[in-house]
């Protein structure tokens, strides 16, 4: 394989990857914890180098999914007391777990390849020089963990996708039930952690949070049923990895930054296209619903003074104006589509009702 | 590889001053006075308007308009050419309000939650901003390190003209504050009353967000863009403890912010390796697990207290 495909298959796996966890984040609310955990594993990471004294040990990758659950706990402490709220919670809690990895870093870590800068950043472009061999088959090790990552996600989810739906849409419910919303609530939190983990390595712990909260809240704007938006997310994820990367490319820019760029274009698309739910097609039907309720005035007001002797004199065209408070071109128009749409028809100066036309104006004055 | 967490600048301090007394130090060194001042300053501002956010549940969107900073320094800089502070300042405060503006946007046009909203600007502005810092490094005068120590604070790089531009923002901030007492008080508890007696909620509203901006703004120079949410939110939070008037709280925060700034300075200048900001950070963080625990009538402590009190009446 090229190194560039090598790193746009990286990015669409861990595209994907994170955006199965990220689905239940934004359905359950509780988007800005991928903030906070992306954050903290820098401290569990840290902490496993002193306890193992190796940068390639498995222990911190084990330190840093640990790190990421107890972030949540310290939240859940601090915000469960009931004496400050959860938003604040996340707010004290993360800064204050990063600070004191910053500090531990800079003291006691002194000529380690640990870089602040490389954990919030990450280099995607520089993946497919870090390789290794796994059973004859030379691979970059990003690639390794994204697939393993996506593994385990997927493997959870088809285990727990019951329990992970009814405690997202009605935990009263689940409990009733006999589910644990806690226990469950901890499991998906430690997916969120054991995939923030596998990612940043390779794109960072910001792209990470765009990876797993932009497809899924475009998704969300694209359907209502959940295995749906599983599905579009992922692939929403995938779209947006590969056009950053290929505008990252043609630019020669940072290849994760583009990535996130990318996520926000395609929610922006999703916010403005969205069938049904988009603001193009809500103006749309705005629009419509503006023409269609002048249209049902113009029937009621017809059939108000139909057969009456002041008649021919209410329903002409130029006394809508004055009577409806229409501007002249918009009474002309509402005409039009009227008489287009088989309502009304002109006989003259004079307007008068079809049968149709009675038939909504009457309709119209039930309602 | 070496590490540069934050830029190597706590050497700054290791060689002037090895074991002098504390407020020796503060009185005679230059740079350390600088540094406490500015980080005084930056607590001062981010605790009086850090209540306002807390209190208005918009905890985090200074964290989201933090990170959202980075695109508006990199087009600032991009524009102009210039690292002047006050330049970058203003395109940090541009961004970072358009920030809020998308935010508060898509929650109102969308069946978007805020959580979601929030995360997702948060790392689509800073991504766009990485995008832009690396179309820079190709300009000729780029000085790409400069603008990153920037984003992630580099508070004991501080000079007397940033303190200057610190205290151009704050200061408005802190009047405007002062006047607008009355309208922002009743806009963070009632809006819905506010709204009724015919207040422009709207303009108050935006004005109070651009206020954080500012405080932001300042910040991101001292503690950086992840440090921040912290800025705003603890002093707030550890106010919030002890006091139920809004006039002690916001008073309380300021003390707590300026405490926490001198203090983090002093510590990052006499200990070895611990940066400005961080020190700032878990100072606040200190503070609010004392006020968490300890502060009568809501502390922790103070009910369990209270319960084992009444468990103690005799049937």
């Amino acid at each position: 394989m090229s190194p560039e495909i090598e790193v746009q298959l990286i990015a669409v796996i861990v595209a994907a990857a994170c955006a199965l966890p990220g689905v239940f984040l934004v359905l359950r609310r509780m988007a800005m914890l991928s903030d906070a955990i992306s954050h903290t594993v820098l401290l569990g990471i840290v902490l496993a180098y002193f306890v193992s004294g190796a940068l390639g040990s498995p222990l911190l990758f084990v330190g840093a999914v640990a790190m990421g659950v107890i972030t949540v706990a310290l939240i859940e402490l601090v915000g469960g007391a009931g004496l400050v709220r959860e938003d604040a919670a996340i707010g004290i809690v993360f800064p204050a777990l990063f600070s004191i990895a910053v500090i531990l870093i800079s003291r006691y870590a002194g000529n380690v390849h640990l870089d602040v800068d490389s954990v919030l950043l990450g280099e995607l472009i520089f993946a497919p020089f870090d390789r290794v061999t796994l059973a004859g088959l030379d691979v970059p090790r990003a690639l390794l963990i994204g697939v393993s990552t996506l593994a385990i996600n997927l493997a959870l989810l088809g285990l727990f996708y019951k329990e992970l739906k009814l405690t997202s849409f009605d935990p009263g419910l689940a409990a009733a039930l006999g589910f644990t919303p806690t226990l469950v609530h901890y499991g998906l939190m430690t997916m969120v952690s054991v995939t923030a983990v596998g990612a940043f390595d390779a794109v960072g712990s910001i792209l990470v949070i765009a990876l797993m909260v932009g497809p899924p809240a475009a998704a969300y704007l694209l359907t209502d049923r959940l295995p749906v938006m599983l599905l579009l997310s992922v692939l929403i994820g995938a779209a947006s990895a590969i056009a950053g990367y290929w505008v990252a490319y043609w630019l020669d820019v940072s290849v994760g930054g583009a990535m996130a760029t990318m996520t926000g274009v395609a929610f922006g698309l999703a916010l403005l296209f969205a069938p049904g739910r988009g603001l193009v097609a809500g103006a749309a039907r705005r629009q419509r619903q503006r023409w269609e309720f002048a249209q049902q005035m113009l029937a009621l007001h017809l059939l108000n003074h139909e057969g009456a002797a002041e008649a021919n004199e209410e329903c002409s065209l130029r006394h809508l104006s004055s009577d409806l408070r229409w501007r002249a071109d918009f009474a002309q128009e509402v005409v039009r589509r009227a008489e287009r749409d088989g309502l009304v028809r002109r006989e003259g100066p004079v307007l008068t009702l079809t049968e149709r036309g009675r038939q909504a104006a009457r309709e119209a004055s039930l309602r | 590889m070496i590490i540069r967490p934050y830029g190597s600048t706590y050497a700054f301090f290791t060689p002037t001053v090895p074991h002098m007394h504390f407020l020796t130090v503060v009185f005679t060194d230059y740079t350390l006075r600088t540094v406490a001042l500015g980080a005084a300053l930056l607590g001062v501002v981010s605790g009086v308007l850090g209540c306002f956010a807390v209190l208005r549940r918009q905890a985090l969107l200074g964290d989201a308009m933090s990170h959202a900073a980075l695109p508006g320094i990199a087009v600032a800089f991009w524009l102009t050419g210039q690292r002047d502070p006050l330049v970058l300042l203003i395109g940090a405060t541009v961004a970072a309000w358009l920030a809020a503006l998308l935010i508060l946007g898509i929650t109102r046009a969308s069946r978007v939650k805020e959580d979601s909203a929030l995360a997702m600007t948060l790392a689509v502005f800073f991504g766009f901003g990485l995008v832009l810092l690396s179309a820079l490094q190709k300009h000729p005068n780029a000085a790409q390190a400069g603008l990153k120590t920037f984003l992630f604070g580099q508070a004991a790089a501080l000079v007397e003209r940033d303190l200057a531009v610190m205290a151009l923002l704050g200061v408005p901030a802190l009047l405007c504050v002062a006047l607008l007492w009355k309208q922002f008080k009743l806009l963070s508890f009632d809006p819905e009353y506010a709204a009724s007696l015919g207040m422009p909620t709207g303009f108050l509203s935006v004005l109070l967000t651009t206020l954080m901006v500012l405080a932001i703004a300042i910040g991101l120079q001292a503690v950086g863009v992840v440090l921040m949410s912290a800025m705003l939110v603890a002093p707030a939070a550890a106010a919030r403890q002890w006091t139920n008037r809004l006039s002690a709280m916001v008073l309380l925060a300021a003390t707590f912010g300026a405490g926490a700034g001198v203090a983090g300075a002093l510590i990052s200048a006499t200990a070895r390796g611990v940066s400005t900001g961080p020190a700032v950070v878990l100072c606040l963080t200190a503070i609010t697990l004392v006020s968490l625990l300890l502060a009568p009538e809501r502390g922790l402590l103070w009910s369990a207290w209270r319960r084992r009190q009444a468990m103690a009446i005799p049937e």
